[in-house]
């Protein structure tokens, strides 16, 4: 059997395809990550190009006008489009901050299971000291404090990065622990130590015997960590504190919106937040069906 | 049992004084209190003046000691945008959010244990399997998306409740209470179930998962098998049994509460901590964000050593380990 | 007799379709008995045991055939009628003392709630009876001790709080799984001559499940040996051990070192267990058994007598033939 025919018969794929839920969050999560990546061929008006964009289609209320199906913001930009680049931007933090907390989770949880002793010792004090304040926390001082100490206009270059870093600091313990509990049980098997007896070196120890057994539980904390970093990034941009108004992010959109809410102009807010919902919810879905594929024992 | 509470008096000890480095380092390396303080055209000797007054030519360690000293007697400075004293902008603004976050901590747990409860043990019922799925809803529900459907509905359609503030407060002694009146418990709903929802969903789905954790083991089978009724197991040994990652999971979301507030204040304008902190990063005052970073960090430490003696009360195998 | 397991069929729907776990097991143990149940690990000892108290994991379900205690049905009966059987007629242990009692009540709370749940008893006179079970069962300072948790007492200790419970509403029956396996090599022994001595005291039989031949030789009356999800024998534990009727149970007692003399090499077994979902047809044991013939391919054998012993193997079909 090849691989993808070994894929297409595996029980994950089995859980999958029989999961009505878990197929119709992956349809959505598809659709949110195709609107987001071909953001700037699909959609009907370019955003950001501030060229394009004419006052004179302000405020256009939903659903009454072709090619402005979601309405236009105080500023004469296609909301459904805003939403299509927004949610370019949103993914985008999300992911890359998913991917530096992994790598960084992955790598300090082995490194501390394995070694143990001191490195050990010191490591999960600091995921301990981190971990009595909560994530959100974390990633807002993170990122206020690049604010107050980088120069402006460094930081404006940067700013998409910051949020990335902030966001991605604030959930390594939590994935560095997980892994530090199974590197712990994993050490002590048959194999390691038969690895070891042969010679290899920790660091290939490490990657090529210990890492492939550890990633199952990660993958199910980074796919749920996504929906978080997600929401993350939308509440520190809805604050005023997260990506640059150069690169709107769905969050944006909506602390845009909401000075419009009280005044009738609902919709501004109200599409990019319930794209940012549907965005978030599949992820979740997923994530959840996920853990629950991987661990049929907790059903 | 006194022993107990110095180690982990002594356990979170560095996590103050880390905070309180934080803190510190932010107050003397970003930004510059001496121009801040200054006005445009102040001489070279002015500001030799106030260096020395702020006693900036000292060498850090002992300026760190006088910042701890006098963060212990709650003297933080002014504050860069307001040039009032940090600590009364604090005082002034503490009992909204601490009321704030009481109420939403109360509906938390009060609504959220008792369903991960019943949802773990009747785990195959469709009230189960739909509770389920409304929490996934609750837990991808943003705080500040949750607020601002909100007040469409209840405030702009309906008119029902207010949209912002805290309405009229009652001055007891420094505290003001919304509590007392109708117009200031009227504001609390909408802010205390904005905060509420995302915790409650959440402990809910957590309290689930321990729940089903502890049906799963042994003893409960043994339980089973000696013949007990399904009440004693289910709200006997099985409950019991959840409390102790429930106190943990409980701890940690009165943090989580207690760091929205943060944007359920912006969302609400709701004059709090929160609301104030977040004007004072946009504004880079650094007084008000290192004192505000002291409070909660405090706040932070006594939460978890409440969760310790929480343990120490339930599981008799921490008691015997003293 | 007391306890009669007619045609018993437990399966397991996956989605690659039903596994039968158990398949056409049938036996019976009388008042007071031993019965040892032997078999590898997978062969189905442990979910016979769990079938009968009524506890099989789901997704697993009795799909067939008939439990009786004293001559009523107790397969298909209500949860709340179970209830009242589990612990009063039929006792538990299992096999890991260290997580089968709750660690945040008291042993003595553990005892008195099992009592009170089945016998009518104040909370005084409970108490009164825990103390004197967890003396019965060699708990020294059994009086203080009733207030400890289970962490404060060792592995071999708290089996015999295990015991205790299992025997404290005076059951007729207790299925033992594996009671020893978790424990020390030095405590085994003690820990069976117990349960040996309270089972004749209390006139309890004993439902014996373990992979221990030299346990099951010491303590049971009669042995049944379990492959693949059926049994393939049964009989006197003296005529089992010496005069093994089936191939594979011959094959087990030859790969047991015998004390009394030195032996090159012991025998064993080639191949291993079917999965259940690859059982061969026929006779499960024939890809492996040195005196396979084409019957033994095709057609499945069911108990028959054989010497002193029931052996499910077509060898003793024919006139003058044996193992």
């Amino acid at each position: 059997m090849n691989r993808v025919a070994r894929f297409l018969d595996s029980d994950l794929f089995w859980s999958f395809r029989t999961s009505p839920m878990a197929v119709a969050s992956a349809l959505v999560a598809l659709v949110c990550i195709l609107g987001a990546v071909l953001a700037p061929w699909l959609a009907p008006h370019n955003v950001l190009d501030l060229a394009s964009v004419d006052l004179m289609d302000a405020f256009k209320p939903p659903f009454t006008e072709a090619g402005w199906t979601l309405g236009s913001d105080d500023q004469g930009r296609d909301v459904l489009s805003a939403i299509m680049f927004g949610g370019r931007t949103s993914l985008l933090v999300g992911i890359c901050a998913v991917l530096f907390s992994t790598v960084v989770g992955v790598t300090l949880g082995l490194t501390a299971g394995y070694l143990g002793g001191t490195v050990d010792a010191l490591l999960m004090r600091m995921a301990d000291v981190q971990l009595t304040f909560p994530a959100f926390l974390v990633a807002l001082l993170v990122d206020g404090i690049a604010r107050a100490a980088l120069p402006q206009e460094v930081h404006e270059r940067i700013a998409l990065g910051v949020v990335v870093f902030a966001i991605g600091i604030s959930t390594w313990p939590q994935i560095a622990r997980t892994v530090r509990g199974s590197t712990l049980v994993e050490r002590n098997k048959e194999y390691v130590l038969a690895a070891r007896v042969i010679g290899l070196t920790n660091l290939r120890i490490m990657a090529t015997h210990v890492l492939p057994n550890v990633l199952g539980p990660v993958l199910v904390i980074a796919t749920l960590n996504l929906g978080l970093a997600i929401i993350t990034e939308a509440t520190l941009s809805f604050l005023g504190v997260g990506v640059p108004p150069t690169q709107p992010s769905l969050g944006t959109l909506i602390r845009i919106g909401n000075d419009f809410l009280m005044s009738g102009e609902w919709w501004i807010a109200i599409f990019p937040g319930l794209a940012l919902v549907a965005m978030v919810l599949s992820v979740n879905l997923l994530g959840d069906w996920l853990r629950d594929a991987l661990n049929p024992r907790l059903r | 049992m006194v022993a107990f509470v110095i180690s982990r008096l002594l356990q979170a000890l560095p996590v103050l004084l880390v905070v309180a480095l934080i803190s510190f380092a932010l107050f003397t390396f970003v930004g510059d209190p001496v121009a801040a303080m200054l006005s445009q055209d102040a001489s070279a000797a002015d500001r030799e003046n106030l260096v020395r007054l702020l006693g900036l030519d000292q060498p850090w360690y002992v300026q760190f000691w006088k910042f701890i000293s006098n963060a212990v007697q709650g003297e933080f400075g002014l504050s860069y945008r307001l040039s009032r004293p940090v600590s009364s902008l604090i005082a002034e603004r503490a009992p909204a959010t601490l009321e704030l976050a009481f109420c939403a901590a109360a509906m938390t747990l009060c609504i959220g244990v008792p369903l991960g409860i019943f949802t773990g043990i009747y785990k195959d019922s469709w009230i189960s399997r739909l509770l389920l799925t409304v929490s996934l809803v609750g837990v991808s529900l943003p705080i500040f998306v949750l607020g601002m459907l909100l007040i469409l509905v209840f405030a702009v359609q309906l008119g029902w409740l207010p949209s912002f503030g805290r309405g009229e407060t009652v001055q007891i002694g420094w505290w003001s209470s919304g509590l007392l009146t109708a117009s200031g418990l009227k504001a609390l709903i909408l802010p205390a179930i904005t905060l509420a929802v995302f915790q409650l969903t959440l402990i809910t789905r957590l309290v689930r998962a321990e729940m089903l954790e502890v049906l799963r083991t042994d003893y409960i089978k043994f339980a089973r098998a000696r013949g007990l009724s399904n009440r004693s197991i289910n709200f006997g040994h099985a409950l019991k049994n959840t409390l102790v990652p429930v106190i943990t999971i409980a701890g940690l979301q009165l943090g989580g509460i207690i760091a929205f507030a943060i944007v359920t204040e912006t969302v609400f304008q709701w004059p709090g901590m929160g609301f104030l902190f977040i004007q004072s990063v946009g504004a880079a005052d650094i007084p008000v964000m290192a004192a505000y970073l002291l409070l909660i960090s405090l706040v932070f430490v006594v939460i978890n050593l409440a969760v310790d003696l929480l343990y120490y009360a339930v599981d008799p195998r921490l008691r015997a380990q003293r | 007799m007391l306890l009669e397991v007619k045609d018993l069929r437990v399966e397991f729907p996956t989605r690659r379709g039903v596994l039968t776990a158990l398949n056409g097991v049938s036996f019976s143990i009388a008042p007071g008995e031993v019965l040892g149940v032997v078999g590898e690990s997978g062969a189905g000892k442990s979910m016979t045991g769990a079938a009968i108290i009524g506890l099989l994991e789901p997704p697993g379900r009795i799909a067939g055939g008939e439990i009786l205690l004293e001559g009523r049905r107790i397969d298909n009966l209500p949860l709340a009628e179970m209830r009242k059987i589990r612990g009063k007629r039929i006792g538990a242990i299992f096999q890991d003392p260290l997580t089968t009692l709750n660690p945040l009540y008291t042993i003595g709370r553990q005892l008195v709630e099992t009592m009170q749940a089945h016998l009518p008893l104040s909370d005084a006179e409970a108490r009164q009876r825990a103390i004197g079970w967890l003396e019965q069962v060699g708990i020294p300072a059994a009086a203080q001790r009733i207030d400890a948790y289970p962490h404060q007492f060792s592995g071999g200790m708290r089996q015999r709080v295990v015991i205790a419970l299992a025997l404290c509403a005076e059951p007729q029956l207790i299925v033992a799984d594996e009671p020893t396996t978790a424990l020390d090599v030095s405590i085994q022994a003690q820990i069976i001559a117990l349960l040996k001595r309270l089972a004749r005291e209390q006139r309890t039989a004993i439902m014996l499940v373990t992979h221990d031949m030299g346990v099951i030789a010491e303590t049971a009356d009669r042995v049944a040996v379990m492959y693949a999800g059926r049994i393939i024998e049964i009989g006197p534990v003296r005529q089992v051990v010496r005069h093994a009727q089936h191939p594979y149970t011959a094959g087990l007692m030859a790969s047991i070192p015998p004390l009394d003399r030195k032996v090159e090499r012991l025998a064993q077994i080639d191949g291993s267990m079917p999965r259940l979902n690859a059982i061969p047809p026929g006779c499960p044991f024939s890809p492996r058994c040195p005196h396979v013939f084409e019957r033994c391919r095709v057609s499945r054998p069911e108990l028959m007598p054989a010497g002193a012993t029931d052996a499910a193997c077509w060898l003793h079909d024919q006139p003058g033939a044996s193992a």
